[in-house]
C-alpha cells in the first residue's frame, strides 16, 4: 500500500501539485488520470522519489520515503519496478540483457539462474522468441512488454507505469493493460498507472484518482465513473461522442 | 543588465558547483564491481580503440606538414640540417601529441559522450537506472573517465609514432631532405622527461574531456535540440579548458 499525504510541488513559483491525499491499495491497479499538464507525471515522480515535493509524505507500507536515508532508499528501490512512457530500454543491450540488467546488478544468483529468471519474465510477456534482438529491432508494443519484463525481474512489490499505452494502437494497448492487470493480481503488487487512455480506465481501473490542475478532483472505481456527478470528470472522461453514448446506455440499463 | 551579470558571473559559478557535485556522485563507491568493469572494458573500446584510426591519420599528416614547413621556413646556410628533425620531434613531443591531439579528441570523444548521455537522459534511460537504485552518474560516467585515461597514453604514443613516420615519408618519398639528417635531428639532445610530460598532460586532458562532456550530457534537460546544444557545449568547454590547463601544466612541468 502506498499512501500520499498532502503532497505539494511547484516549479519556479507555479504550483503543479496542490495538497494531494490518496491511498493506492495493494493488489489493485490504481490509475492516476487527468488531462495533459494536470500534474500526473509530477505526482508519479514525487511518489517514486525522482522529484522531491515541498510538502507532504509518501508512505510505502508506513515507511516514509522522504525521511529515508540513502541505504533505506536503496533497499526500497529494489522493491520498485517502473515502466516509462518511452519504455527506456538500454539500446546497447539485447532484450535478454535488458531484463537481466537489474538481476546482474543486485541479485547474488548464479549466471544460469539469472538467465532462467530473465527468460521466465520474458516468457510471462510472451517475448521469449525475441530475447536476442535489440530494442531498435522490435516494435513499440514489444518494447513496452520488455519494459514490463524488466520491471518485474526483481519481483517488486510496487509497480509504476507512466503512460504505458502512449503511442500504441488500441489492440496492443489492451494487451499491455491486461498484462499489467494480470501481473498485479498474480504477484499481489501495488500498481500505479498514469494514463489518459479511457480504455484503460474502463478496463482495468480498480481504483481511480482524477487530478485536475494539480489537485485531487475525484476518486473512485471504474464502475463509479458512470454514475459520477463531477462535471469536470465527466467532461474529461466522456469527451468523445462514443463514450458519451456508452454512458447514456449504461445509465439507461441501470434505470431499467 | 541583470541577465548579462547572471550570464557572466553567476552561471559559470553555478555550473562549476553542479559539476563538482556530479563528480562527487561519480567517484562514490561502485555498487557491483563486475558490472562496472564490463562497462569499463566497453569504454576502452568505444573511446580508445575506436580513436586510434583518426589519431594515426591526423598525426601522420601533421608530422609530414610540420617537417615540410620547418624545412621551408628555417632553411639557411647558418642552420645545421638536422634542426628540421630536432624541431619536428620537439613540436610532436611537447605539444602536438598531447595538447593538439586531445583537442581533436575533445571533438570526437567529447561529442560522443555528451550526445550518448544526453540521449539516455531524454529517453528516460537514466531515470530507469535511478529507479532501480543504481547510482547512474557513477555507473555511466566513471567507466568513461577511467577508460579514456587508460587509453590516452597509448594514443599519445601512437600519435608520436605516426607523426615521426609522416616526417620520414617527406624525406623518403618527397625527397625534401636527407633521411639521415632527419634521423639525426630526431635523436639529437633527446630528453626523456618530455615524453613523461606528454603523458602527464594527456592524463589531465583525458579527465577534462570525459568529465566535462559527461557533465553536459548528463544534465541535458529537454529534447533533441538540448542534446545538440549539450554536444556543442561539451566540445567548446573541454577545448577551452584543455588550452587553459595546457598553459598551467606546461609552466608547472617545464618551467
Amino acid at each position: 500500500m502506498i499512501q500520499v499525504k498532502s503532497i505539494s510541488k511547484s516549479f519556479e513559483g507555479k504550483t503543479v501539485l496542490d495538497d494531494i491525499n490518496f491511498t493506492f491499495d495493494n493488489g489493485k491497479t490504481n490509475l492516476i488520470i487527468g488531462q495533459s499538464g494536470s500534474g500526473k507525471t509530477v505526482l508519479m515522480k514525487c511518489i517514486v522519489g525522482l522529484l522531491t515535493p515541498e510538502k507532504g509524505e509518501v508512505l510505502y507500507d508506513n515507511r516514509n520515503l522522504l525521511g529515508m536515508g540513502k541505504k533505506e532508499k536503496k533497499t526500497l528501490r529494489k522493491e520498485m519496478g517502473m515502466i516509462f512512457q518511452s519504455a527506456a530500454l538500454f539500446d546497447s543491450l539485447s532484450v535478454l540483457e535488458n531484463v537481466m540488467f537489474p538481476l546482474d546488478m543486485f541479485s547474488n544468483d548464479t549466471y544460469r539462474d539469472r538467465v532462467r529468471r530473465a527468460q521466465f519474465c520474458l516468457d510471462r510477456v510472451n517475448l521469449l522468441d525475441a530475447q536476442n534482438k535489440y530494442p531498435g529491432e522490435i516494435s513499440g508494443g514489444m518494447q513496452k512488454r520488455v519494459a514490463i519484463a524488466r520491471a518485474i525481474a526483481l519481483n517488486p512489490q510496487y509497480l509504476f507505469c507512466d503512460e504505458p499505452n502512449s503511442g500504441l494502437d488500441p489492440k496492443t494497448s489492451l494487451v499491455i493493460d491486461e498484462l499489467i492487470h494480470d501481473i498485479t493480481t498474480e504477484f499481489n503488487m501495488t500498481t500505479i498507472i498514469n494514463t489518459h487512455d479511457m480504455n484503460s480506465v474502463m478496463g482495468i481501473g480498480d481504483s481511480i484518482l482524477y487530478i485536475y490542475q494539480g489537485h485531487k478532483e475525484w476518486s473512485g472505481t471504474k464502475d463509479e465513473v458512470f454514475t459520477a456527478t463531477n462535471e469536470r470528470l465527466n467532461n474529461f472522461i466522456f469527451a468523445s461522442d462514443l463514450l458519451r453514448k456508452v454512458k447514456t446506455e449504461e445509465n439507461k440499463n441501470k434505470n431499467l | 543588465m541583470q541577465q548579462i551579470i547572471f550570464d557572466i558571473m553567476i552561471k559559470p559559478i553555478s555550473i562549476l558547483g553542479k559539476y563538482v557535485i556530479l563528480m562527487g556522485r561519480v567517484f562514490s563507491r561502485p555498487e557491483r564491481i563486475r558490472m562496472y568493469f564490463k562497462q569499463y572494458v566497453n569504454e576502452l573500446y568505444q573511446l580508445g580503440i575506436n580513436s586510434i584510426g583518426i589519431v594515426l591519420l591526423i598525426s601522420f599528416f601533421i608530422g609530414a606538414v610540420i617537417c615540410i614547413q620547418i624545412k621551408l621556413n628555417i632553411e639557411s646556410p647558418w642552420m645545421p640540417r638536422f634542426v628540421v628533425g630536432y624541431t619536428t620531434r620537439e613540436i610532436l613531443l611537447l605539444e602536438f601529441s598531447s595538447a593538439i591531439m586531445c583537442l581533436i579528441l575533445a571533438g570526437k570523444v567529447g561529442s560522443n559522450i555528451a550526445s550518448e548521455l544526453g540521449t539516455m537522459r531524454v529517453t528516460q534511460q537514466i531515470d530507469a537506472l535511478e529507479i532501480m537504485g543504481i547510482n547512474s552518474a557513477s555507473y555511466l560516467i566513471l567507466p568513461k573517465i577511467l577508460g579514456l585515461m587508460t587509453m590516452i597514453p597509448f594514443l599519445v604514443v601512437f600519435s608520436i609514432f605516426a607523426g615521426i613516420v609522416g616526417a620520414f615519408c617527406t624525406a623518403w618519398f618527397a625527397g625534401i631532405m636527407n633521411a639521415t639528417d632527419l634521423e639525426y635531428g630526431l635523436q639529437y639532445c633527446f630528453i626523456e622527461w618530455y615524453i613523461w610530460c606528454s603523458f602527464i598532460k594527456s592524463l589531465f586532458f583525458a579527465f577534462i574531456i570525459a568529465s566535462v562532456s559527461a557533465y553536459f550530457g548528463y544534465t541535458v534537460d529537454g529534447g533533441s535540440i538540448s542534446v545538440g546544444k549539450a554536444s556543442t557545449n561539451a566540445v567548446v568547454s573541454s577545448s577551452v579548458l584543455i588550452l587553459f590547463s595546457d598553459l598551467v601544466l606546461t609552466q608547472l612541468l617545464m618551467g
